[in-house]
Parts: C-alpha cells; sequence; structure tokens
C-alpha cells in the first residue's frame, strides 16, 4: 500500500500547485510602448479553424512550472541516479531487468484488454505472462516475442478512450511529464488495481514492492530517451503537447 | 538532433532501413530519387566503417558576455560546441553544422567520428541559424547575412579555441561544414584570408548552396505539396497518422524502430509528394524557431508584439502558429532586408540577394587552391545548372558524386574516404 500512499501524496501536491499557480497568466507582459507584431495568428489563419497545437490547456501556468521543475528533477536526482545504475549494471543485466518489469506490468495490459473486450489480445497477452514466467524464468527473458507472441500495450487511460472519453485538459505531472486528465485518470487507476490486485498483492511484501518500484522507475526512464528542453527549438512545449496529444489519439485507435 | 515534431515525423514514417544488397564499387546508392536519398537514412550496410564512441566532451563559450538574455530563453546559458581530442598533437578541423542543426547533430557526430579515426582533433560548431546561436552568439542576431555570420563564427572559434587550447596540442588548422554550413565556411575562410589567426590548411565545402535565397526558396516551396499549404498541415498530418494506422493492421504490429519503419516503407513505399512535403516541413520547422528566437531577441514586432516581456510562464501557441506560417520570401522581405538597410539605405533586394551567393565571392573561390568542394549531382536544394556551375568554379577540386541527395551520403564509405583523403592531401 505503499504505492498508494506515495500516489496520493504526489496527487495532493500536483493539486495544491493548481491552486496557487493556476491563476498565473500566461500572457507577455505588456507596458505604454507595446505594439502589435507585424505577422499574427488572427491575420495569417482563417477564423475558426481548428489547430493541433492548440490543445486545450486551461492551466498552462502551472504546466509551464511543472515542465521546469521536471527538468531540474531530471537533470539533479533521476537521470543521475539512472547514470549511476547504468554505471553499475552491465548491459546484459539491465536487458534483463526490462523485461522483468515488463513482465510483472503484463497485469495492467492484461485487464485493460480485457476491459475492452479485445479478447485475442488478451488472450496473446495471457500466454505471454504464462510462457516469459515459466520458459523465461520470471520474465528475465522474453521468448515469447520471438516466437511472434508481441506485446500488446494497453493501459486505463486508452480504456477510457475507447469507451469515448475526450481527453481533458492537458496536464504536465510532476515527474511523470505529460499526461491530460483522463490519462492521469487511467494512471492513477492503472496503479491502485496493480497494487491492489496486480503482483503486489500476490507477494504481499512491502519492501519488494518498494524494490520494484524504484527499480522499474529508474528501468522506464533509463529507456525513455526524452530530454526537457533538450529539442533546441523555443517551442518545445507545444509540439510535446501536440504529439503527445496525437500519440494517445493513436494508441487508442489500434 | 532536430526539433522534435520533424524528428518524430521522420522516425515514425521512414527512419533506418536495414536491408544490406550485395555491391562492389564503384560508388553506389542505394537511394536513386533524390528525395529518397535525402530523406531517408543510409541502410547501414554503406556506412563508414567508424568508431561507435569517441573522446569528445562539450563546453560553452560566451561571446557578448554582457548580453541579458530575455527570461523566455531562462535554460539558455551560453553557445555550447564540442571538442572531439586527440591525445596526442594533431590538425584540428572545425566543423560547421547545416541550417537548424546543433554540434551534435547525427550528421556531426558521424563527422566527429569519422575525422577523429582519421587522426584529427574536431570542434564541432551549432549553426547560427540555430536559437542556442542567435541567442549567444550572433552579433546581428539576424542570422543569413553570409558575411555577419562568417564574424560571428569567426569570433566563436577564437574562443573555443581559448577554451581548449590547454587540453590539446595543435599542429595546423582546417575548415569545413555542411550545407548551409558549407557555404558559411567560404565566408569565414576568406575573412581568415585577412584575419589570419588560423591560417586554414584546407577548406572543404560539403553540399553547400550556390546561392542561399534560391536554395532555402526551393526548400520551402516543397511545403506546396501538402494540399492546401501550411494551413491544412493538420488535416495532411491527420491522414499520415491514419495511413500509418492502416498499415499498422495490415503489418499486424507495431514498433517504433527502424526496422518496422523500413519494412512499412517497403511494403507501402512512399509518394514524391509526401517526401518532398517532409523536406519542406523539416525546414520550415527549422525557419519557425529561427524566426521566433531572432524576433524575441531583437524586442519583436515581426511575430510577436514588440516591447513586452515574455516570462518562462508565457504561452506560445499564437507565434508558434505565426511562425510556421511565415515562408522565407516573407521573412526575407519582412524582418531580414528591412534590418540590414537600416544600416545600410543603399542596400537594394538585388544586391541583397547577390551578397547571399558564392558568385559574391568567385574570383576568390577561384583562386584559393586550399578549397576544395564535394557535391551531389542530384542535390535537390541546387537550381537547374548549378552543379555545372560549380565544377567550372572549382575545377579539379570539386568531387561530384552522382547521386546522395542533400547530405544524404555523407556517412557513406565513399564519401568519407574523400573527405579524410582531403583533408591529409596537399593544396589541389
Amino acid at each position: 500500500m505503499m504505492l498508494l500512499h506515495k500516489f496520493k501524496v504526489v496527487i495532493l501536491v500536483a493539486l495544491l500547485s493548481v491552486v496557487f499557480l493556476g491563476g498565473c497568466t500566461t500572457l507577455p507582459k505588456t507596458g505604454p510602448d507595446t505594439e502589435p507584431a507585424i505577422r499574427q495568428q488572427v491575420d495569417l489563419v482563417p477564423e475558426g479553424t481548428e489547430l493541433d497545437v492548440e490543445v486545450y490547456d486551461p492551466i498552462e501556468g502551472f504546466n509551464r512550472g511543472a515542465y521546469r521543475f521536471n527538468h531540474y528533477f531530471d537533470k539533479y536526482l533521476f537521470l543521475p541516479v539512472v547514470a549511476g545504475y547504468q554505471f553499475i549494471m552491465p548491459d546484459y543485466f539491465e536487458d534483463r531487468v526490462s523485461s522483468f518489469v515488463d513482465n510483472v506490468y503484463e497485469f495492467n495490459n492484461f485487464t485493460n484488454n480485457l476491459l475492452q473486450l479485445k479478447l485475442k489480445k488478451t488472450g496473446i497477452t495471457l500466454s505471454r505472462f504464462v510462457i516469459n514466467t515459466t520458459v523465461g524464468v520470471a520474465g528475465l527473458w522474453d521468448p515469447s516475442t520471438h516466437w511472434g507472441l508481441r506485446r500488446q500495450p494497453e493501459d486505463f487511460g486508452q480504456t477510457l478512450g475507447h469507451y469515448g472519453v475526450g481527453h481533458g485538459p492537458y496536464l504536465v505531472l510532476p515527474i511523470f511529464g505529460p499526461s491530460n486528465l483522463r490519462d492521469t485518470t487511467g494512471l492513477v487507476t492503472d496503479t491502485v488495481a496493480f497494487a491492489v490486485a496486480g503482483p503486489p498483492a500476490w507477494v504481499d511484501d512491502d519492501t519488494t514492492t518498494l524494490v520494484f518500484t524504484g527499480v522499474s522507475a529508474i528501468d522506464k526512464r533509463k529507456r525513455m530517451p526524452f530530454r526537457y528542453y533538450g529539442s533546441g527549438s523555443p517551442f518545445e512545449y507545444e509540439q510535446i503537447r501536440m504529439l503527445y496529444t496525437k500519440k494517445r489519439e493513436l494508441e487508442i485507435a489500434r | 538532433m532536430r526539433p522534435w515534431l520533424t524528428s518524430i515525423v521522420l522516425s515514425l514514417l521512414l527512419g533506418l532501413p536495414a536491408a544490406a544488397i550485395a555491391v562492389d564499387k564503384p560508388y553506389f546508392y542505394p537511394y536513386v530519387n533524390p528525395l529518397e536519398a535525402t530523406v531517408m537514412e543510409l541502410p547501414p550496410y554503406y556506412h563508414a566503417d567508424i568508431p561507435d564512441k569517441v573522446p569528445t566532451k562539450t563546453f560553452k563559450v560566451y561571446p557578448f558576455p554582457e548580453r541579458e538574455i530575455p527570461k523566455v530563453f531562462w535554460y539558455e546559458d551560453g553557445l555550447i560546441c564540442s571538442l572531439t581530442y586527440q591525445k596526442k598533437e594533431a590538425p584540428l578541423i572545425f566543423i560547421i553544422a547545416g541550417t537548424g542543426a546543433r554540434h551534435n547533430s547525427p550528421k556531426m557526430l558521424n563527422m566527429q567520428k569519422a575525422l577523429y579515426q582519421a587522426g584529427y582533433h574536431v570542434i564541432s560548431i551549432t549553426s547560427p541559424t540555430h536559437m542556442n546561436f542567435i541567442v549567444n552568439a550572433s552579433s546581428t542576431m539576424t542570422p543569413g547575412n553570409l558575411r555577419e555570420d562568417a564574424k560571428d563564427l569567426y569570433n566563436v572559434m577564437q574562443l573555443a579555441m581559448a577554451e581548449v587550447k590547454d587540453d590539446i596540442k595543435v599542429s595546423g588548422y582546417h575548415l569545413t561544414g555542411y550545407s548551409l554550413g558549407g557555404i558559411q565556411s567560404a565566408f569565414v575562410s576568406m575573412l581568415d584570408e585577412e584575419k589570419k589567426v588560423f591560417d586554414f590548411k584546407r577548406v572543404l565545402l560539403i553540399n553547400p548552396p550556390v546561392n542561399l535565397y534560391t536554395s532555402v526558396n526551393i526548400l520551402d516551396g516543397m511545403l506546396e505539396n501538402i494540399p492546401g499549404g501550411v494551413n491544412n498541415f493538420d488535416a495532411w498530418f491527420d491522414n499520415v497518422m491514419k495511413k500509418l494506422a492502416e498499415a499498422e493492421k495490415k503489418m499486424g504490429y507495431f514498433e517504433l524502430n527502424g526496422d518496422y519503419i523500413y519494412k512499412a516503407y517497403k511494403r507501402f513505399p512512399p509518394r514524391e509528394d509526401f517526401l518532398a512535403a517532409l523536406v519542406g516541413i523539416s525546414f520550415r520547422t527549422d525557419s519557425a524557431s529561427m524566426i521566433f528566437a531572432s524576433d524575441v531577441m531583437k524586442g519583436g514586432g515581426f511575430i510577436t508584439p514588440k516591447n513586452v516581456e515574455m516570462s518562462n510562464s508565457t504561452a506560445l501557441t499564437p507565434y508558434y502558429v505565426a511562425a510556421n506560417r511565415t515562408s522565407f520570401e516573407d521573412y526575407f522581405k519582412g524582418e531580414f532586408l528591412p534590418f540590414f538597410q537600416k544600416s545600410d539605405p543603399s542596400l537594394t533586394e538585388e544586391k541583397m540577394i547577390k551578397r547571399l551567393s558564392l558568385r559574391s565571392i568567385e574570383p576568390y573561390l577561384k583562386s584559393a587552391r586550399k578549397i576544395g568542394l564535394l557535391g551531389n549531382e542530384d542535390d535537390i536544394i541546387l537550381a537547374p545548372g548549378e552543379i555545372g556551375y560549380l565544377e567550372q568554379i572549382f575545377g579539379n577540386r570539386a568531387k561530384i558524386f552522382p547521386t546522395g541527395g542533400h547530405c544524404g551520403n555523407m556517412n557513406h564509405q565513399d564519401v568519407v574516404d574523400f573527405m579524410v583523403d582531403f583533408f591529409a592531401g596537399q593544396e589541389g
């Protein structure tokens, strides 16, 4: 239940920050000598045009703050820890860890494929878990993929999307990064389900769960090449917001 | 790395083909279509044999230490350069990146590795069109004016040398650059003839435009391959996504890796207009960042309001939208030319366009035996006749490959061999 508790804290902090920072203006500060730009959106885009880049983002001030926070969190804590992990672990063992982590999280793929009544994919996921846990020695290897049983990733955000729930306001979660109201709801639900009915409940040992949570977080960050402010574009926030939203649409349509 | 949109679209759709077709010498390039040659990554089979990792460190230079950086660029602090170093004394090569590219773009990394292997120190310099350069190292904050760019670059090179001089032993200097960095190398070399700080021994221009104005308009024009133009980008992009989803259904699975993308590419070959649109989008994305950075640094007025203060929380979406709808022609006439006309009222449009060309320094290029040219017959940024012009100016100092598109073959073994031989050789 450690995990659940941690989550509550994160969500609480996020909500409080929304209250305090959400009101921050995102408009530039003008003065008496301010003049409009020569080229403005109103003149360049026909009225009523819907633009992908204009993702619904009512608490942009907070989101930009969280985006900055994540940059610092990465820089001073997360990435150094990941680098230390990579320094200590031989690549071969890192791959075993990745395999193991993926296998444990098949629980969420299974429940969400089932909830979406994707029976074939549910079956594949179940077979993968059984094969990888036995032949793959507790999931350290992934023989299923070699035999053509590919991973079928689904999460509760996708399940909600599958049943027609829209993405809602865009959110940048502290530590977790780009999300939206639908996907955050999904993340919380998946985490709770995982903790209450998934592998941590089967093992029922707080220390094991805690170690697993930490290692899986490091492993997942390691596999994610994304770096905040790493694109070299002044519009990175806008581009990530648009691409995240599009990417999730594609994943839900799948 | 390219800006996110581009890199993700490219990797999503095109990526890394892995096929190897048995070939012998002479030069063979697997993509005959120049757009494919430009966009698609060279299959690993043809890659030059270069090390995976070379000793490299990054450092920062501050050409304008007094400059106050606007709060919206709070993450900008100094121009980042990189040094690839030999343990023993060796000649040093400066490389200037192409439009919108950084010191560590994939093409730059490949060159660092190839030149390190050949025994050189390398200092890699971000393009003057990149935000990092505009904010920290550009004197006019209006990139593209080649003579001004050359002065900024020359200044950066000196500061970079001052930064690393205690760490390496240098026996002489060379210079190179690709694409925009190629034409800039020519102007930097000319400046060096006068200043003699480095006294470059060999200068190699890789796939340079003959006239920047012409080439940029060619690239910009490729956006017309999006039916309905930029304002229809979203519909086009949605369509691309749908096609991708269809391809996925037919293939039975989806993975974000080169192997998958190459398989998808083989089964559903992209159309010519699609590839051209991608090149256009990639260019426009870079140019939008450049125009925004330049405008904010100069106090706004072009695509951002004049005299406003943007903070680290300012929403930039409206400026993103405006910048992406600003063609090079709009920028050239609305901002670039008027800016330089302020200090030189006699400067006409025609005069400016002429300045942005290798033709404006033709006598120098003809006489400077140290300068060599590496080009491709099918380079998409050249206008008809321009490859002939390059051959005529550089004569036996020009090496023209028959295929390779625009910078598509820079990591091909034959091309890398030519580069390495060029710097090892004597004046041609």
